[in-house]
């Protein structure tokens, strides 16, 4: 397996480490890459700076942002109960209910509005939970080696084995389709590769020379990992953690769609789930819900990209 | 008689980040003959290299041919056609690239990947194409040539490897061969061994030699001619005999200076002593005006040097040239 | 390292996480609320006393819960995942009957994934600033972010009602059935809009990677060398280049056969494909515990074996692997 993990990295992120192996630039070029502005800067107000340059970037922060003050303040601004009946099923849009009615004559409108939040909490608090397993377990792995990383590595590969989906619909079938189920669910299957990526991330650094340095100064196991390697192995997980909010939400409306959504909870996901067998009678029950899913995807995928350019300069140019 | 390759004020020049074309090499020229070897010395970043891509018009984006021209037996090719140059690379002129561990295909035996330009260029069949490989990797001295071939780079080491990129240079015995630094990464033992083998095949083939180096002392002896570049322009150049013996720009005096083994066995000529090493580095691209680009770092700068720009090349003695104002007093 | 030994070393391996996946199976069933011969049985099952005491006999669930395991793992090594009391037959049964759909959709998508992809990445690579180029990170986005149920329904909207030019629906034509040939291509029109829906998100991931790896591999020195040996452009691109660009097509490749069988689950259950979706749609709405364990079983199997078959195409394209030198 060692050739396959070395080389499997996040999908999303894989291409910038296949590119750090890239070929040196041309002859000539490097006096040109020399920027004396950049060492003036802290590394986060440069990669902030580079992120707010990215016209793609830009826009999948604006449209985040305008979808979670949407999620936060819609509610206030159109309060109309996602679970109750206000009409006619399948009624289409018109002026009573601006995106129509569902299957039992619910506010599609209302369901996307409220349905909101409890998509974006799940994305969220799932992407915090994936990104707290995968760290630590790649951290531990990557830093101590030895038994403890051949350990962690069968765990995850253990892992890898098991579709993550599949996975997770299992466990929300056996332990209940509840908002918190579904949350852990889709935390628990999907760390691997947050932890392959920090696995990775620390034995790069474990082996630098200020690494080695503190390490001779006597600083503990703890603080080395803590304070000095994370910090330095920071850039391409928060890159991975933005990518697992996208993946954390597209893993919501999968479950939601074969039947496991939480049917007391409105979701975008349980909206298609409920709504999908009558998609040819009321196409705008499931095309906006979607349309939503697509939206926050694509927003936290547009930021995530925008991070990874901005934080790997070498790849700026492409 | 046509020379093989003559290059005639040849400048290139590199985008900038701003879109603004900055000079990579400037007004540059020389030709070889058949049999002959020119060597282009000089330090990284002076332009060598972007030469030699420029005549197999393989210069990486972002570089452009600003002006000149480069006659290959006569034809220009830099208007040639994308098709002719095609037939021409690999054939009439060929190349062996300063790393042998990357500049071979890590997927295809080194036999195959000598076959394919007999194959391409010369119309032989798989089989006879696959043959005549083996022919050229004992002519570059691997043992067990028959083996080898069905080798991989990465089963070899990197003089090995460097001996197959000559055996493809040479398969389709080109009228010229460019060799970037073939020997920078390897080990001394190794290199003379490389640059024995290229007089050797020389001799043989007559073909014409490029050869590009910033190790003026190694060249030497192999060379017939010498052009030293700086900066993107050519200081000083002649046959190698002259400008080694009795260099007269102080950039090709300290060139010489930094090569130790030079002195042993002869009587260093006094004028060298003082000159250890070059202080400071290359100008970076873009930051070059018209006044001697060696100013800042020339321990002979005078007055003479600060107020005028560069000078052209002065004819010093038969085919010798230098771009320095000092020159004839440096001489004395 | 020979070849043999490796396939024996990546067998073994493959055994000991198959037994791990039973394990977890068993822990699971029990770890769940509620009496583990009301979850074997299943909740809407026919769950009557009589199955239940037998029940209680087959697992020995009166017995210690490490003896149990291995009555457990005995029942699995002689073919036994238990019984489905919603559909009334043996699951293993119920998983042999579906598996060939889904694996043959999964294939299929992943074939045309793997060209499409490849081929829009080589192409926009050439020109990293065409529009093509554009293009394909637009495309690779928006598959990426687009639900694969949702973009199923837009497709079964679109050719279901608007522009009914396609099957939408199962794996044949059941009103008037075909044999030979003409059942050969009636399977094959069902097939287009679910391996395209699937195919769809691995097209995008493949063709940004590939792009990628093309802009690099086509700046290496030893494409440099191809060309400075005046070998055709289309040898250099698809003799030189592809190959080395293709090496972490076939790596990412091996990793996301799970969420291509996730995927394909997903697909099916838009497109009524007679696989394993519709299986696991019913098992989840029953309750149909035996069942998803053995979908989640038999998914594992497959992730392993094509993580091996991945394994062997890759040291068939690179033999610095082959070698053993790595």
């Amino acid at each position: 397996m060692s050739t396959v993990e070395q080389t499997l990295i996040v999908p999303r992120t894989e291409a910038s480490n296949v590119k750090t192996a890239a070929n040196a630039a041309a002859p000539g070029t490097t006096t040109m890459r020399v920027q004396p502005v950049a060492r003036a800067l802290s590394p986060a107000r440069a990669a902030l700076r580079q992120f707010l340059r990215s016209p793609s970037g830009v826009a999948g922060a604006i449209l985040l942002l305008a979808l979670i003050l949407a999620t936060i303040f819609g509610p206030m601004l159109y309060p109309i109960d996602p679970l109750e009946i206000v009409g006619l099923p399948f009624s289409p849009p018109d002026a009573d209910a601006l995106l129509g009615t569902d299957y039992l004559g619910r506010d599609v409108l209302a369901g996307l509005i409220h349905g909101g939040r409890a998509t974006m909490t799940v994305g969220a608090v799932a992407a915090l939970i994936t990104i707290v397993i995968g760290v630590s377990v790649g951290a531990l792995s990557g830093f101590f080696g030895g038994w403890i990383d051949s350990l962690l590595v069968k765990i995850s590969e253990f892992f890898q084995v098991l579709p993550p989906l599949l996975f997770a619909m299992v466990l929300v079938t056996l332990f209940g389709p509840r908002l918190t189920t579904i949350t852990i669910a889709i935390g628990a299957v999907s760390w691997t590769s947050a932890a392959r990526l920090t696995r990775a991330e620390f034995m790069r650094l474990r082996d630098l020379d200020f690494i080695k340095a503190s390490r001779a100064a006597g600083a503990g196991n703890w603080h080395l990992i803590m304070r000095v390697v994370l910090p330095n192995a920071l850039p391409p997980i928060i890159v991975s953690a933005t990518l697992a909010i996208g993946v954390a939400i597209l893993f919501e409306g999968g479950l939601s769609f074969l039947g496991l959504g939480d049917p007391n909870t409105m979701s975008w996901g349980l909206m298609i789930g409920q709504n999908r067998n009558y998609v040819l009678d009321a196409w705008w029950a499931v095309t906006f819900p979607g349309a939503a899913i697509f939206l926050a995807v694509l927003a936290v995928s547009l930021v995530g990209d925008g991070i990874n350019d901005a934080v790997n300069p070498r790849l700026r140019r492409r | 008689m046509t020379p093989v390759l003559s290059v005639e004020d040849l400048s290139v020049g590199m985008t900038g980040r701003d879109g603004k074309l900055v000079p990579v090499l400037e007004n540059l020229s020389f030709t070889v003959d058949k049999g002959r070897t020119i060597a282009l010395v000089g330090e990284s970043g002076c332009g060598k290299s972007m030469t030699a891509l420029a005549i197999m018009r393989l210069l990486p984006e972002g570089f452009v041919v600003t002006s000149g021209r480069i006659l290959l037996e006569g034809e220009n090719v830099l208007t040639a056609r994308n098709r002719r140059m095609r037939a021409l690379r690999g054939n009439a002129v060929s190349m062996v690239f300063q790393e042998p561990m990357t500049a071979l295909n890590p997927l295809y035996t080194v036999g195959d990947q000598i076959a394919e330009a007999l194959y391409h260029h010369r119309n032989l069949s798989r089989g006879d194409a696959a043959e005549q490989a083996v022919q050229f990797l004992k002519a570059v001295q691997i043992p067990a040539a028959e083996q080898r071939a069905k080798a991989y780079p990465h089963q070899m080491s990197g003089g090995m490897r460097q001996r197959v990129m000559i055996a493809m240079a040479i398969a389709c015995k080109p009228k010229l061969l460019i060799a970037d630094e073939p020997t920078t990464a390897l080990d001394v033992t190794v290199q003379a061994q490389i640059f024995d083998l290229l007089a050797k095949l020389q001799d043989e083939t007559e073909t014409a030699i490029v050869l590009i180096t910033h190790d003026l002392g190694a060249v030497a002896e192999l060379a017939d001619d010498i052009a030293v570049l700086y900066a993107g322009r050519c200081i000083e150049t002649g046959p190698a005999q002259g400008v080694a013996a009795s260099p007269r720009h102080p950039y090709t005096r300290g060139l010489l200076a930094c090569v130790p083994h030079l002195a042993v066995g002869r009587p260093k000529p006094p004028a060298w002593i003082d000159l250890g090493e070059i202080p400071g580095m290359v100008p970076a691209l873009g930051s070059r005006g018209p006044d001697c680009a060696f100013l800042t770092r020339c321990a002979s700068a005078s007055e003479v040097c600060r107020s005028r720009p560069q000078p052209p090349l002065g004819t010093i003695d038969v085919a010798h040239a230098v771009s320095c104002w000092r020159a004839r007093e440096i001489a004395a | 390292m020979t070849l043999l030994t490796h396939l024996f070393g990546r067998l073994a391996n493959a055994a000991m996480l198959l037994l791990a996946v039973l394990v977890l199976n068993f822990c699971l069933i029990h770890a769940a609320p509620g009496d583990p011969v009301q979850v074997i049985a299943g909740e809407m099952g026919g769950a009557s006393a009589e199955v239940i005491a037998a029940l209680r006999a087959k697992y020995g669930l009166d017995h210690s819960v490490l003896e149990q395991l291995f009555t457990y793992l005995h029942n699995v090594l002689l073919g036994d995942f238990g019984y489905s009391y919603y559909f009334n037959q043996p699951v293993l049964g119920l998983i042999a009957q579906r598996l060939p759909a889904t694996l043959y959709l999964a294939f299929a998508s992943v074939m045309v994934a793997v060209v499409v992809g490849t081929l829009l990445g080589v192409v926009s690579a050439r020109r990293p600033n065409g529009l093509l180029s554009h293009a394909v990170t637009v495309l690779s986005l928006a598959g990426y972010a687009a639900p694969i149920f949702w973009t199923g329904l837009l497709l079964l909207l679109l050719f279901g009602s608007v522009w009914p030019i396609l099957p939408v629906s199962g794996m044949a034509d059941v009103v008037h059935p075909r044999t030979g040939l003409a059942y050969g291509l009636d399977v094959l029109e069902h097939l287009i809009l679910p391996a395209a829906t699937l195919a769809l998100v691995f097209v995008a991931q493949y063709s940004r990677l590939a792009r990628v790896n093309m802009i690099d591999v086509l700046s290496s020195d030893y494409v440099r060398t191809a060309r400075a040996k005046g070998l055709p452009e289309s040898v250099v691109i698809f003799k030189h280049a592809l190959r080395n660009a293709l090496i972490p097509i076939v790596t990412v490749m091996g990793l996301q056969f799970g969420n291509l069988f996730a995927g394909a689950v997903l697909v099916e259950t838009v497109y009524s494909w007679p696989g394993m979706g519709r299986l696991v749609f019913d098992s989840i709405l029953r309750r149909d515990y035996p069942t998803l364990m053995a979908v989640l079983f038999f998914s594992a199997v497959i992730v392993i074996a094509a993580n091996i078959a991945t394994d062997l195409v890759y040291r068939l394209i690179d033999p610095r692997i082959r070698g053993g030198s790595r």
